[in-house]
């Protein structure tokens, strides 16, 4: 299927370059076709990372704007403190906004993640506290694994609301949303469970070359995303559905087991940024972890240049994207001005993202 | 808890007998679909009336006062907010849209409501009313005209709605004026019955008039059948989307003004996830999220059912044998909405 639609392209005569005909002739995933990745046209060959961020020009000249912008009108914006502050700030939204970025490549959406890092937060004091056997190491080990699984495995029960039972994402994600956050709270009886564990908190407050370990994961998961919607079969299959399921599903591609691996995904990731948010904190708190999680990725997913239609997706772009709602925020709070107004200027930037993009696609 | 649901069960499972047992007959009486779809479309809505009417015959059996005018008014009273965003949100599903900006919208106008409650009650009702339509206004504005898909653009109001409520409110909650009249609108009662009761009821009365018997009714519903068709038959397509954000947003501003008033005070983080529990009682009331196949009085349906789950918790905590957690409530709608979605999908798949 994605092979076909590369040899589509490929037959195409190369064209002028010109920003609008460079966007026309994108492979579904907004990567050029290889026709044009030669440079016959005399273009300057740039590498494939930067020619796959082409969807996101848009996305990487705000973000640089923002950044520039900082750098000459904030004050102490050039310290590796401010550097620490907004990366952790938007490790989680990016982690969680990977997941959905893969759903929302499959014409999907994911609303059950914010319950879902109740979920995984909620159930990891309960493991290190009460470590099975006594053994501390083996709780400590567990804490991380199993809340993750657990996670994981409701997003794989969102998958399969979604591929055996034929309900709209939506809605088969709203009933997540609603009972998930309920679950973590039975649990744990909506009480603050307080803690502390040096060794779990390593998630959210450790240290690796002096970088933050939850910015490091948040790396390695958009490398291997981004790794897999370009290169893999699986990152194909995911925007063929997404472009066109009955078409996919005709071509062979097995739908209903690609589209469980996403949910699952999606869950999988969820809980982890519900780990690290747990830690960040050193408590958990079932009403509050990933509250409104599911809007804020959805967003970054926007700003960042992937249509909610499906079928075409950037997972650098959704990183610009959260970075760009992340120093929107920092730079508004910076020069005093009140969270209630950065969310209506966040508003406002989301509606302006997406109707740019529109536009060049039109 | 679990005895409700079976008993919900085994009412719809009934529901599903009978419904394989006439399409039987309806097949060899005519072969014609239109008459099938539009018995499931019945059986949908009637389904989920069924279901409540056993919820509270159940309840109305097990526990004293469950049917009690004190108890049936304070489930209407609290319940009518959700109903009255849950009656918009009808309108916008069924022409294929989404309106995730009501919670934010009540939420900020109910921090209007209380800062114009000493005006007394009509420009305390009207002005917030006006606020919430202007949202409306701004939602199907950018939805018709610049193209943007609804959940972006209503995702973004949600947004800047909240934003606004917060700095009008200073982040904190706004005392309404006890003397103007204004706290009767959600706490006074007119002929015994709470207003926001009557309220409730009027505005779907005037909704499903509209929706039934309007052309504006049926364009809503040619809308979401297919854009593309209505817009071919000569429908005024966008100023038609654009009424549905209105309607929405009005009746957002509604149910801001009942928050404050019966709260005494606008809340300018109240309202959280209250479009995703509105969207889940439309659906349980029968409307389809795709668009083009709705009930109002399903959707009134769905509201109650899903709002008289907290209250039988409440009566089964009170008998004594139970304990369960007011967080229960939540775990129990998801499983709830689950069950209908479920019932609903086989039901459509018949068709």
């Amino acid at each position: 299927m994605a092979e076909k639609i590369t040899q589509k392209h490929v037959d195409q005569p190369a064209p002028p370059v010109s920003d609008d005909l460079a966007a026309a002739t994108l492979l579904p995933d907004g990567s050029i076709p290889t026709s044009l990745r030669s440079g016959r046209q005399g273009r300057m060959v740039l590498p494939t990372w930067i020619q796959g961020a082409g969807q996101t020009y848009g996305a990487a000249m705000a973000l640089l704007l923002l950044l520039l912008y900082n750098v000459f009108f904030t004050q102490y914006f050039l310290t590796i403190q401010t550097l620490n502050i907004n990366l952790t700030q938007v490790s989680t939204i990016v982690i969680v906004a990977t997941g959905m970025t893969m759903v929302i490549a499959t014409g999907g959406i994911d609303l059950s993640v914010g319950a879902l890092m109740a979920v995984g937060g909620a159930a990891a004091p309960l493991i290190f506290s009460n470590p099975p056997f006594g053994d501390q190491t083996l709780g400590n080990v567990l804490a991380f694994i199993v809340p993750v699984l657990i996670a994981g495995a409701f997003g794989l029960f969102n998958g399969s609301l979604i591929t055996f039972f034929k309900i709209q994402p939506i809605i088969a994600t709203l009933v997540l949303f609603i009972a998930g956050r309920g679950i973590a709270q039975v649990v744990t009886n909506g009480r603050l469970q307080t803690f502390s564990n040096p060794t779990f908190e390593f998630i959210g407050l450790g240290q690796l070359f002096g970088i933050r370990f939850q910015v490091i994961l948040m790396v390695v998961v958009v490398v291997i995303a981004a790794w897999v919607m370009r290169v893999s079969t699986f990152g194909r299959y995911v925007l063929a559905i997404g472009g066109n399921e009955p078409a996919a599903r005709l071509a062979g591609v097995p739908v209903n087991r690609v589209k469980l691996i996403v949910y699952g995904v999606s869950g999988l990731l969820a809980g982890i940024a519900g780990l690290i948010v747990i830690a960040i904190n050193t408590s958990s708190d079932a009403n509050q972890v990933g509250l409104n999680m599911e809007l804020d990725a959805i967003a970054a997913v926007a700003v960042g240049g992937t249509p909610l239609t499906g079928g075409r997706a950037t997972i650098v772009g959704t990183l610009l994207g959260a970075l760009i709602m992340q120093l929107i925020r920092y730079t508004l709070l910076a020069h005093g001005i009140p969270d209630s107004i950065a969310l209506v200027v966040k508003a406002a930037i989301i509606l302006v993202a997406v109707y740019v993009q529109r536009q060049r696609q039109s | 808890m679990s005895l409700e649901q079976s008993n919900l069960k085994d009412a719809t499972g009934q529901l599903n007998d009978a419904s394989s047992n006439s399409n039987g007959g309806n097949s060899n009486a005519s072969p014609s679909s239109t008459n099938r779809a539009r018995f499931v479309s019945l059986l949908q809505r009637q389904g989920s009336l069924l279901a409540l009417l056993v919820v509270i015959a159940f309840a109305g059996l097990r526990y004293d006062n469950f049917l009690s005018a004190a108890n049936i008014g304070s489930v209407l009273r609290y319940n009518s907010m959700f109903g009255l965003i849950a009656l918009g949100m009808t309108f916008v599903i069924i022409t294929g849209g989404i309106d995730l900006s009501v919670g934010s919208v009540v939420a900020f106008t109910s921090v209007i409501a209380a800062q114009v409650s000493p005006n007394g009650p009509i420009l305390g009702l009207l002005i917030p009313v006006l606020v919430g339509s202007l949202v409306g206004l701004v939602n199907g504005f950018i939805i018709a005209k610049l193209r943007i898909l609804p959940f972006i653009t209503t995702l973004a109001t949600l947004l800047a709605a909240r934003g606004l409520a917060l700095s009008f409110a200073n982040n904190k909650s706004v005392s309404v004026s006890q003397d103007s009249g204004f706290i009767n609108i959600g706490q006074g009662d007119l002929a015994g019955i709470p207003v926001p009761a009557i309220i409730l009821f009027l505005a779907f009365i005037v909704g499903a008039v509209v929706f039934y018997y309007t052309r504006f009714g049926r364009h809503v519903l040619a809308i979401g059948g297919n854009e593309e068709a209505a817009r071919l038959m000569g429908l005024p397509v966008d100023r038609i989307k654009i009424a549905v954000y209105v309607i929405s947003g009005a009746l957002a501003g509604l149910a801001g003004v009942i928050l404050a008033s019966q709260y005494s005070a606008g809340q300018p983080t109240e309202g959280l996830g209250w479009e995703l529990s509105a969207i889940a009682s439309v659906v349980v009331g029968g409307t389809l999220l795709s668009g083009g196949l709705g009930s109002i009085g399903g959707t009134l349906v769905g509201v109650l059912l899903l709002g008289l789950i907290i209250n039988i918790l409440n009566f089964e905590n009170g008998r004594g044998q139970t304990s369960l957690s007011a967080y229960w409530q939540s775990v129990i709608r998801g499983s709830f909405l689950l069950i209908v979605v479920l019932i609903q999908n086989r039901l459509m798949r018949r068709r």
